[in-house]
């Protein structure tokens, strides 16, 4: 039988996002294998065995080796992986951190993400988010686990231009938070007919 | 109407385009740059309406937001009540009617957009007055990220009403400069026409802003027409001026009566002669400026009357001017209609009112002083005090973070304010550690001029006989010194209470012009100082905030969020009729052509009950657990046991709160030693991870676990029914389906073209049943696998309605709607769930409470309608007649509630599942439920009616 076919919460979305100007773009990102991470002590040898040296900065994301490590919580990471099937990343994960009193949770379809790129995303962001997002407070490396809206999300800055975000929310929300981005950028979007 | 009350030249209006509109049905005109109050008093219009209790003709007695006059109605382009005609810019098509105090809501719906947006700074300055300006330059100079805002529609504040000069040139030359030099700073944020509303802690304020209003029908329509602000700044300078207030005398009410600085606003602002013949009545010399102004541009000003004994020191400049000055005399009342005519002015001694004449006006201007606007700071909870000197309430402290500057802290010369504004930056940069900038001139201000002192003067004597019945305190609310006499003479002291007796300050102005006057007439009253009086508490908003503009965007699509499955799209297609489960969308049922609900439920019961259904069950919320004492964890939360589940079982189990009431229940899967996956109720999701998180926390921190949801990391499909093996065999081959391998209540892992899936034997409708857990990126994929695979078995998707009647004919309850946290796991006949084993689990301890064993608790039980017609409506009392066949008198006992009933395919009746006390004792029993003014006789039943020996849940 054929290979099972993935489909995306946003997939009614994706013609709307392509119609914004790069000031205000929308992008959804890929499916990615995401494991939530729980460590209470964090040291070489839990770097070591997760190849990656878990941010212990409140409210910070670091490069891993193929994702990302965005701190959660003092002892809650999400663990990103663009290689690995969700089942693998966890079976890796869980294996490095078992024997260090941690657990690792398969999470890739809680949440999907969003790119938003351009010079008036901040704007956008600002209309539903409460937290400084200004680029001297907010550059890259930052996170936040926040509601934009009225929808919880883990947002991370990819730039220190402030131009540059991911959003990561809940599947259920997905369609809401659409909605309303693509509402929020509306006065950034629209052409007056003259 | 023509402009007969225009200047020849000035005012910032733009004299070229001319702007139509209508108030009361009347055609006018005005110009940009005008409010419909300039505008109509431009045409000679004072009136504006009649007052709400005595129906006085009232008019624009101030010229912004504390004009308690000039209420009025909008209607096009879109309806809205309630505003003022002194603070609504005049646009082209503006169709108004005064309004006696109370408007009308909109009938049609608000199409306009209105938003909000959150913004952090280091300086909020609110107010772009000269002190405002000055702040808001000094710390945009040292390159702080600031936010000016303003409530006008242009920067200049107090300039915009006069004719000060700085560096030797108009002032509002300067302002042009500094709004100028705020644009180049990046992180300068500059808003006119936005009102801070609201200073709360943390250094949160909320400003609104009117983006388009003023623009009329040509608003875009893609912009909000207001904007909420929610400004988080590090510090706070406020700097929103003072408003002038009146001095109470009798019938100080008449179109044509208004405060002498408005008169100036009119004049210099809008280019409007407020009046022909003027009397200017004052305790101060600001209003000399008002009589000097006015008598350049040609109006006739009769006298200035000066309550002062010695009167001013100004006196020498009117009296040159040709201008009468009457020191030591008061206006004690006035004559006119719809209009003053004549200012009755007496001489004024020791507070006793002399013999007085009347003197021709057609305008009266007031000036009793100046009340600082000091509402964010009060707001912010800074403490007051008096001062006798201005006769005004200043800021009587300092506040972290909050700092009052200009002339609301009672600074009353243009060069004062400046410097001051400036000193209170840089005093709020150091605070933040930000550095001024060398560069920080200031222009220069003419020398001030030391004023005579002012008199405080709240009211004078009534001399017409009236006792202050005419006397007006509130114009908006036509309460008078007689009521506030009336209040004190009826024992009353505290200002809030007296505030409340007379509703003084409780209309749209809230008390803007007649708050102070009400403390200082009250404390002459009782004879105490105005200090101990005080004042009534400032509360947000500071002036009127439309529900629209506080709902934002938040409204229509974005009011609440639809949370949706992965299969939302598949749903939609199918044509299900959705319910709403908490914030979930999930299909109710899935009517085919024809069919109604009862219909489609019958067609999809009888499918789970005699070939094999599936439901859409994702919503369900799913909790990883893991650790070594994950076990422990469960055990302490759970009233059964869970420690001797086995690795690849599946156990029902029932949490109860503290008080041993259940709050939630579900299904529990053993993934490993260390491992379980937790399924709670959709709704229960987020409360039992937070639940179960608090007592891992809190009580037991030496756990070694850790919850996580997963509720969106798999979805769950119920496929049910006798055939759901052949379906579940078909689909997944690698799994051996038979009995004696996946007994019930096991679970297996599988894959499906690689993908890991997930199966269960668990059910929730007493039929054979498998649960299909997959990674809902595939779904849609798996679904159809399923539906294709079930095809030949006329596999049927079902929704909650039939979810709800299967388990309702097993006597499963639902966490929430069988139960009200009140309900214990006995009381549903579950005391089986409750282990006598463990030493302790959360809840344990209330079973031994003697109210846990009155055997007469709400039981729940099963009802059978003896009619085999009637579907009982849910939440319906239950009753019982005597022995004797008679009801008992009203109030007739309950005996408990309906809480699930249905119409049931298999039963082929209606049933019904109650709460009933002692209902367990009563099965076989005949009670009544009244339905619709009649007694239907039912039959209590055990709860469970299909199947009660659990012969098909192996197929």
């Amino acid at each position: 039988m054929a290979e099972l076919l993935r489909t995306h919460p946003l997939e009614a979305w994706t013609t709307a996002f392509e119609r914004l100007p790069d000031t205000v773009g929308i992008a959804v990102e890929p499916f990615v294998a995401m494991a939530d991470v729980r460590l209470g002590t964090v040291d070489s040898e839990a770097g070591t065995r997760l190849g990656v040296d878990l941010p212990t900065e409140a409210n910070t994301w670091v490069p891993a080796e193929a994702g990302r490590a965005v701190w959660l919580g003092p002892d809650e990471w999400l663990l990103s992986s663009t290689t690995e099937a969700p089942e693998e990343l966890e079976a890796r994960v869980r294996a490095a951190v078992l024997p260090l009193g941690g657990s690792a949770t398969d999470v890739s379809a809680q949440r999907i993400g969003l790119r938003l790129t351009g010079a008036r995303v901040r704007d956008v962001l600002a209309k539903g988010c409460s937290v400084d997002l200004h680029p001297r407070v907010f550059g890259r490396g930052s996170s936040a686990q926040t509601t934009l809206g009225q929808a919880g999300v883990v947002l991370l800055s990819l730039s220190d231009t402030g131009e540059d975000h991911v959003v990561l929310v809940r599947s259920s929300f997905a369609g809401y938070l659409a909605d309303w981005l693509l509402d929020a950028a509306l006065e950034f979007t629209h052409t007056p007919t003259r | 109407m023509t402009s007969t009350s225009r200047t020849a030249e000035g005012g910032r209006i733009d004299r070229a385009t001319t702007l139509e509109f209508t108030f009361d049905g009347q055609p006018f005109t005005g110009h940009p740059g005008d409010t419909l109050a300039s505008a109509l008093l431009a045409s000679g219009r004072h009136q504006i309406a009649t007052s709400i209790k005595l129906g006085r003709p009232r008019g624009v007695a101030a010229a912004w937001a504390e004009d308690p006059g000039s209420l009025v109605q909008i209607e096009e382009p879109f309806p809205e009540p309630m505003l003022l005609a002194t603070t609504v810019e005049l646009y082209d098509g503006l169709a108004a009617h005064g309004l006696p105090g109370q408007g009308r809501l909109a009938e049609v719906p608000d199409s306009a957009r209105y938003d909000a947006v959150h913004h952090h700074v280091d300086l909020l300055v609110v107010g772009a007055g000269p002190a405002g300006l000055a702040a808001a330059l000094t710390a945009a100079r040292a390159g702080a990220r600031v936010a000016v805002v303003d409530e006008q529609s242009e920067a200049g504040g107090s300039l915009l009403s006069g004719t000060e000069r700085l560096d030797g040139a108009p002032a509002l030359q300067w302002v042009a400069a500094a709004v100028a030099e705020l644009a180049e700073h990046p992180e300068v944020l500059h808003l006119q026409r936005t009102t801070a509303f609201g200073s709360y802690e943390d250094g949160f304020v909320l400003a609104l802003e009117r983006r388009t209003d003023h623009l009329g029908a040509t608003a875009p329509k893609h912009l909000a027409r207001q904007r909420v602000w929610r400004f988080r700044a590090r510090s706070i300078v406020v700097a929103t001026g003072a408003h002038e207030r009146p001095v109470v005398f009798t019938d100080n009410d008449r179109p044509g009566i208004m405060l002498a600085g408005a008169a100036r606003t009119f004049l210099h602002r809008y280019g409007v002669l407020p009046g022909r013949e003027a009397v200017v009545f004052t305790t101060n010399d600001s209003a000399y400026d008002a009589a000097l102004d006015l008598h350049r541009v040609g109006v006739c000003v009769q006298a200035v009357v000066d309550a002062r004994p010695e009167g001013s020191a100004r006196r020498e400049e009117c009296e040159r001017a040709g201008i009468r000055v009457l020191p030591g005399a008061v206006v004690t009342g006035t004559q006119g209609v719809d209009r003053v005519t004549h200012a009755l002015v007496a001489p004024f001694v020791d507070g006793e009112v002399g013999a007085g004449s009347a003197i021709a006006c057609d305008l009266l201007l007031v000036s009793g002083g100046w009340n600082p606007a000091v509402h964010l700071f009060s707001q912010a909870r800074g403490r007051l005090r008096y001062d006798e000197g201005l006769g005004a309430f200043l800021p009587g402290e300092e506040l972290d973070g909050l700092s009052v500057t200009g002339s609301a802290t009672g600074v009353s010369d243009l060069g004062g304010c400046l410097a001051h504004g400036q000193r209170v930056a840089r005093a709020a940069l150091a605070a933040l550690a930000i550095t001024p900038a060398g560069d920080d001139r200031l222009p220069a201000a003419p020398e001030a001029v030391v004023p005579t002192a002012p008199l405080v003067l709240w009211r004078v004597p009534d001399s017409s006989g009236a006792e202050g019945s005419t006397q007006f305190v509130d114009l908006q609310r036509d309460a008078t010194v007689a009521d506030i006499a009336r209040a004190v003479g009826a024992g009353l002291r505290s200002i809030e209470h007296i505030k409340r007796y007379t509703t003084i300050g409780t209309a749209h102005d809230q008390g803007k012009t007649s708050g102070v006057l009400t403390s200082g007439i009250t404390a002459e009253l009782l004879g105490i100082p105005v200090q101990d009086t005080g004042t009534t508490t400032f509360r947000p908003p500071y002036t009127p905030v439309a529900f629209a503009a506080l709902a934002g965007r938040d409204r229509g699509r974005l009011f609440d969020p639809e949370r949706v499955t992965a299969l939302h799209e598949w749903h939609v297609a199918a044509g299900a009729v959705f319910e709403d489960v908490g914030q979930w969308k999930r299909p109710r049922y899935y009517p085919q052509p024809g069919e109604d609900m009862e219909a489609a439920v019958l067609r999809e019961c009888a499918a789970a009950r005699t070939g094999v259904g599936i439901l859409d069950g994702s919503t369900l919320g799913k909790i990883d657990v893991q650790g070594p004492d994950a076990a422990v964890l469960l055990d302490r939360l759970y009233t059964n046991l869970i420690s001797s589940l086995k690795v690849g079982s599946v156990r029902y189990g029932v949490m109860c709160g503290v008080d041993g009431m259940v709050i939630d229940d579900g299904t529990v899967l053993r993934l490993a030693e260390d491992r379980f996956l937790v399924l709670t109720t959709t709704g229960g999701a987020a409360k039992i991870l937070d639940w179960m998180e608090e007592w891992v926390q809190t009580e037991w921190p030496d756990l070694r676990v850790h919850c996580t949801s997963v509720t969106e990391q798999w979805v769950t499909f119920p496929v049910v029914g006798p055939r759901s093996r052949d379906v579940i065999g078909a689909v997944f081959p690698d799994v051996d389906v038979s009995n004696e391998a996946f007994p019930f209540m096991t679970w297996r892992d599988t894959t499906l073209e690689g993908v890991p899936v997930r199966l269960a034997r668990i059910s929730f409708s007493g039929e054979l049943a498998f649960e299909v857990y997959v990674n809902p990126w595939y779904a849609v994929a798996v679904w159809e696998r399923l539906l294709e695979a079930g095809r030949p078995y006329g596999i049927t998707p079902y929704g909650t309605e039939t979810m709800h009647v299967l388990r309702a004919e097993k006597g499963y309850p639902i966490i929430g709607q069988d139960t009200d946290g009140t309900v214990t796991p006995q009381d549903l006949g579950m005391g089986w769930a409750v282990s006598k084993k463990k030493p302790d689990f959360v809840g344990k301890r209330s079973f031994a409470r003697p109210a846990n064993q009155d055997p007469l608790r709400k039981q729940l039980v099963g009802l059978l309608p003896t009619d085999r017609q009637t579907v009982l409506p849910e939440g319906s009392q239950i009753v019982e007649f005597f022995p004797d066949g008679q009801l008992p008198p009203p109030p007739v006992p309950m005996l408990g509630h309906v809480t699930s009933s249905y119409r049931s395919a298999e039963l082929a009746r209606p049933f019904a599942l109650a709460l009933v006390k002692g209902g367990r004792e009563r099965i076989g029993d005949t009670v009544h439920v009244p339905v619709n003014g009649t007694l239907v006789p039912v039959e209590v039943t055990g709860s469970v009616l299909v199947d009660p020996e659990g012969a098909r849940r192996d197929g």
